[in-house]
């Protein structure tokens, strides 16, 4: 089995400097996409090769770098994004592709940059990465000095700066438009969605916004061809996928596994299934913001259309696994109190909505729930959900409560007519 | 309020941002890092030294929770209190240094040398409970691993 992404290093070991990346064929699809192919070229490649962002959402990422105006008549600077700022809760796949291989990482970026035709790059990093920053700012200058970043790249009169952009904090930063914001020194709310971001981003000017781990993919899928990289899956997204798992699981980590790889096998055959006397009882899939999937999703496949026909979304695609001995309300309890936390407190309903739901679910588990509660949670539920605040953040708070309301509602029940939390 | 060398700091760190506001949380990082953390009277400086006002420069500083408002100690303990981290036990954690320093989130141990802070997933889900000291990852935690570890911090 094919491992693109990981196969020049072990989590946890030193990465490979420039020198040492050359050596293994790095930057050979830079130079081959820069010198003998073309723009719409690479456009084509990424298209077919079925490539889907790899930051939550999931759009494909052909289809998001066409939408980049066209370079005649572009207002200028024009501007990439990488986004490394992870903190979904759950993720931590981005963190160990910067640290394992950060010339990959500058490779893709660079390729993308020429075929959006960008010339100023960041790579907007959490400020908790710290290791990771040391090591994207010493590839980085390797980069510089052999040529590959700056003025007239490998003598093609391509140019791109690149600097690393390490964040203040927040959340809020994962919306591509309050990143936006951040960058420019304001404060990190999101933006109105029209314009997109690629006909009016950072300062005005198109901007593309990718995920790490999209662009970790690209130098791979130049060198290798689209079908190359549409085999790699199991399903008709294309490539391989890092999964992370977390929670009370033998052996948490992560792997890096064809799309399309089940739930079961992840957490049974990689994860190790779980810790002696404890059961699966459910999982975030993507991450905190996705709803719960429970036993019988166990054999969903693990790609975007699968896991949304199952009732939750990929997301990040790193699952967080409830066990039976973990209560499922102080569980949800912990979600809500972190997006309440992280509400940028823009919009009202999110802003009032979330401390309300984490103040319920806080009585609920400290015995103090009513019956009535739940009724509340299911009104906050729908008034916080898709197209009723300003950007996703809320929405993609209720997934786990939505989902949790469902399959542990008698956990919830318990605690109420108990008036206490069961586990405890 | 500024020293020479920060102010030299931040002028070669914004010299490629595009407009002066966006220098603000880079000149802040630099100040804090001097600093330990940004004062009313530093802010005021900022904003003077970048030539704009005390309340641009505020509204911003007081969204950013890793720009310090107030004075910190000096080792910074974050303990992740997300998902993963608790279902691991995070809590436990957060009662060990309580048992250990005396203080939980939000407070600084008398003699400065400690502050403890909450801090969003960081990114170290299979290694929870994780905390951060000083920008240093510290995962797998128990009571006996973190009582030998803050002895590494005066």
């Amino acid at each position: 089995m094919e491992k693109p992404l990981t196969q020049h290093f072990v989590i946890g070991g030193e990465p490979l400097d420039l020198a040492g990346y050359e050596k293994v064929g790095g930057y050979e699809a830079c130079r081959k996409s820069l010198k003998s192919l073309t723009r719409d070229d690479i456009m084509k490649l990424v298209k077919d090769s079925n490539l889907r962002g790899r930051g939550g959402a999931g759009f494909p990422t052909g289809l998001k770098w066409s939408s980049m105006p066209s370079s005649q008549n572009s207002p200028r600077p024009r501007y990439l994004i990488a986004d490394a700022d992870e903190m979904e809760p759950g993720a931590f796949k981005d963190r160990i592709l910067m640290e394992g291989n950060p010339h990959q990482l500058i490779e893709g970026l660079i390729i993308c940059a020429y075929t959006v035709d960008a010339e100023i790059g960041f790579i907007f990093i959490r400020s908790e990465y710290t290791k990771a920053a040391a090591r994207i700012n010493k590839a980085i200058r390797e980069a510089y000095e052999k040529g590959y970043l700056g003025f007239n790249i490998l003598g093609t009169g391509f140019n791109l700066d690149l600097k690393l952009h390490i964040s203040s904090g927040r959340y809020i930063c994962g919306e591509g438009t309050a990143l936006t914001n951040s960058i420019e020194g304001h404060r990190a709310i999101p933006r109105h969605k029209a314009p997109r971001q690629t006909e009016s981003g950072l300062w005005g000017m198109p901007t593309l916004l990718n995920n790490v781990e999209t662009l970790c993919n690209i130098p791979h899928v130049v060198n290798n061809g689209a079908e190359w990289f549409r085999g790699l899956s199991k399903c008709k997204d294309g490539g391989t996928k890092i999964f992370g798992v977390s929670g009370k699981v033998r052996n948490p980590g992560c792997w890096e596994l064809p799309m399309g790889t089940t739930i079961r096998e992840i957490l049974e055959e990689h994860a190790g299934g779980m810790r002696d006397g404890l059961k699966f009882r459910g999982t975030l899939p993507g991450g905190a913001s996705t709803d719960f999937l429970v036993e019988q999703h166990l054999d969903t496949p693990m790609d975007y259309d699968s896991v949304q026909k199952a009732g939750s979304r990929f997301g990040t695609g790193t699952m967080i696994i409830l066990d039976n001995q973990t209560c499922p309300v102080g569980m949800v309890h912990n979600l809500e109190s972190f997006f309440s936390r992280e509400s940028c407190g823009w919009c009202t309903p999110c802003r009032e909505g979330l401390p309300w739901t984490a103040k319920i679910l806080a009585a609920i588990e400290d015995g103090k729930g009513e019956p009535r509660d739940i009724d509340t949670l299911d009104f906050l539920v729908r008034s916080l959900g898709p197209g009723r605040t300003f950007c996703a953040l809320a929405p993609g708070a209720m997934e786990p409560l939505r989902s949790a309301l469902k399959f542990f509602r008698e956990d919830f029940d318990a605690h109420i007519k108990e008036k206490r939390c069961p586990w405890r | 309020m500024l020293s020479d060398e920060i102010k030299s700091e931040i002028q070669c760190g914004v010299s490629v941002c595009p407009t002066r506001h966006c220098a603000i949380l880079e000149a802040l990082q630099i100040v804090q890092k001097h600093h330990g953390w940004i004062s009313d009277e530093r802010i005021e400086a900022v904003a003077k030294f970048l030539g704009l006002t005390v309340e641009e420069v505020d509204g911003v500083a007081t969204f950013y929770n890793r720009i310090y408002r107030k004075p910190v100690g000096r080792h910074v303990i974050l303990v992740c209190d997300s998902v993963s981290c608790w279902i691991m036990g995070f809590e436990n954690i957060l009662d060990e240094l309580r048992k250990l320093l005396g203080i939980g989130f939000g407070e600084t141990t008398p003699d400065g040398r400690f502050s403890v802070l909450p801090i969003q997933c960081l990114g170290a889900c299979e290694q929870a409970p994780a905390i951060m000291i000083d920008g240093t990852l510290y995962g797998y935690l128990d009571s006996d691993k973190l009582k030998k570890l803050l002895g590494n911090y005066e």
